[in-house]
């Protein structure tokens, strides 16, 4: 279970803001979409349900890029774990 | 219903405003055309990675350069620097261009004999050259540009066994403002060694000094520095005339005009930096105007400019291996070419194109090349859109020393490929193969089996 942290602000457009260190990051639409879901409680499991629905991608693609993904969020401490 | 197109899960640091070394912003086109060719088409006939010339490129280049210096100066003369690029073909394109060939070894020398070059236009420059060399070069009574004394009295020597009396010139180095002085080549001007050289060539009786030369630098950024050394030069093309009776034929400029390539660490791109082929035209030209040669003893200048006439030509095809982030969060990119093939990745920052179509979004990366050794590196950081396996990249401007350069080093060399003025591609040189690698290689009989 991934958590973000919780003051974290985010747009549905992509746009993140830290208010802890004043960082902000863009995002593309599907990071966008996944942090959407993470903010809304889904589980790991669901979420890529949802993506592989919505986009045209194989399940070995996301689950690789879905690590890194997950690695990029906690470069950029807005996890809590 | 339609899935949406699926890019990896990207989140990027906005830096407010901030400029970054890189720039704020890319502009990368995708570059999917070389000379209208398509490079998936050309991956898919000669594979990946590839290098691609472009023979318009190449002659549009040497035309230019040419006539940025015949609109300056009545007699000019280029010679292609084999060792910039010799694959024969492009050679030899060169040459139907009107170029002479510059050579810097027997190797190089023979190169040129092959292609068809007559041995009368022929430089032969480089502190090598054998007896048999020497020999060779004088029976086809090419231009002997002499580096040491030792091969002075060598080449003297030589004469009592020769048909006819060697043409020679002798290479000059000299302060010219730029620092480190590239004094290894050749004899000194500001210590008198120069003159001493010259002198002892005309005292001899055996050779018939005919030129002289210098080479100042590579990538060389100061027009200016090419009108001290024209002054020097000419200095002492009067001193030949006035003191040894001796008319100077031609002044060889040598070569040194950079391409258009970022020299890596530098700050703005060459393009805002690098003076233009003109301004050193007009340097070199008008300071030769300017030394009161008589019209009929005007020399003739001689140009080797290697890498500003045949760096844009060149292209390398390749495609992406592999992400991954390293261990300080920092994504990294393998490519299937490295410093094997680009040289030219120690000098500079490259540019690269993605080949295909992407979204606005970009990342920092580092680009690495395919060898299993630290030194492979291609690019240190670029900020490019995402890249994923399989995708093609296009280098820009890879024309000059890569294809002289690239090492036989974990993987074979890839195949070279020209496009045509009409958009036809042909083959130049063929991808290595194991047996061709091990063609000169012996095994002597005790080693030839074992037991595992
Ligand atoms: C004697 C000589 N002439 C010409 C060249 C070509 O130089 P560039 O590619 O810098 O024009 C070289 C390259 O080192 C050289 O050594």
């Amino acid at each position: 279970m991934i958590q973000l942290r919780k003051n974290i602000a985010s747009s549905d457009s992509g746009f993140i803001f830290n208010p802890a260190t004043g960082d902000s990051y863009s995002a593309n639409p599907i990071a966008a979409d996944i942090l959407h879901h993470l903010k809304s409680g889904k589980s790991v499991a669901e979420i890529k349900t949802l993506i592989l629905g919505k986009f045209d991608v194989e399940a070995g693609q996301l689950e690789k890029d879905w690590d890194d993904f997950i690695a990029q969020l906690r470069e950029a401490n807005l996890t809590e774990n | 219903m339609q899935k949406e197109k699926y890019e990896r899960p990207l989140i990027q640091k906005m830096n407010a405003g901030l400029m970054n070394k890189f720039g704020t912003r890319t502009e990368y086109e995708p570059v999917k055309h070389i000379d209208n060719v398509p490079v998936k088409e050309i991956i898919k006939k000669y594979g990946s990675p590839v290098f691609v010339i472009s023979e318009r490129t190449i002659r549009r280049t040497y035309q230019q350069a040419l006539r940025a210096f015949r609109t300056r100066y009545p007699k000019v003369q280029f010679a292609w620097s084999y060792k910039t690029n010799y694959i024969n073909a492009v050679c030899n394109i060169f040459h139907q261009e009107g170029s002479w060939a510059e050579v810097v070894s027997g190797f190089e020398y023979r190169k040129a004999l092959g292609n068809g070059v007559p041995g009368n236009k022929i430089l032969f420059n480089g502190p090598e050259k054998t007896n048999e060399e020497l020999e060779l070069a004088v029976a086809n009574d090419s231009l002997i540009h002499i580096d040491h004394f030792d091969e002075l009295y060598q080449l003297i020597e030589l004469t009592d066994k020769m048909p006819r009396k060697p043409r020679v010139a002798i290479r000059v180095n000299m302060d010219t403002g730029i620092y480190p002085i590239w004094d290894r080549f050749g004899f000194n001007y500001e210590n008198g060694t120069a003159w001493n050289a010259l002198t002892k060539i005309v005292a001899s009786g055996k050779l018939e000094l005919t030129g002289l030369h210098c080479h100042i630098g590579t990538y060389m950024l100061s027009a200016n520095a090419y009108a001290v050394a024209v002054n020097k030069l000419c200095d002492l093309a009067h001193n030949c005339k006035s003191q040894l009776n001796t008319v100077i034929k031609y002044i060889d400029m040598g070569g040194g005009f950079p391409s258009s390539n970022t020299l890596r660490g530098a700050y703005l791109p060459a393009s805002d930096t690098n003076p233009s082929l003109d301004e050193f035209a007009e340097a070199i030209c008008s300071t030769l105007l300017q030394q009161g040669f008589k019209q009929d003893e005007l020399p003739l200048l001689m140009l080797e400019s290697g890498r500003a006439l045949i760096d844009d030509a060149g292209y390398l095809l390749g495609s992406v291996l592999a992400n991954k982030r390293l261990s300080d969060g920092r994504r990294a990119t393998i490519m299937d070419f490295g410093v094997n093939l680009l040289f030219t990745a120690f000098w500079y920052e490259h540019k690269i194109s993605p080949a295909q179509d992407f979204t606005h979004h970009t990342e920092d990366m580092v680009l690495y090349g395919p060898l299993c050794m630290n030194i492979d590196m291609v690019r240190e950081t670029i900020n490019l859109p995402l890249l994923n396996r399989g995708d093609h990249v296009v280098v820009h401007r890879v024309g000059a020393y890569n294809m002289t350069q690239w090492m036989q080093f974990i993987q074979m060399r890839p195949n070279v490929v020209l496009i045509d003025e009409k958009g036809e591609t042909h083959l130049l040189r063929e991808a290595e193969t194991l047996a061709y690698i091990e063609q000169l290689e012996k095994m002597p009989v005790h080693l030839k089996e074992f037991n595992l």
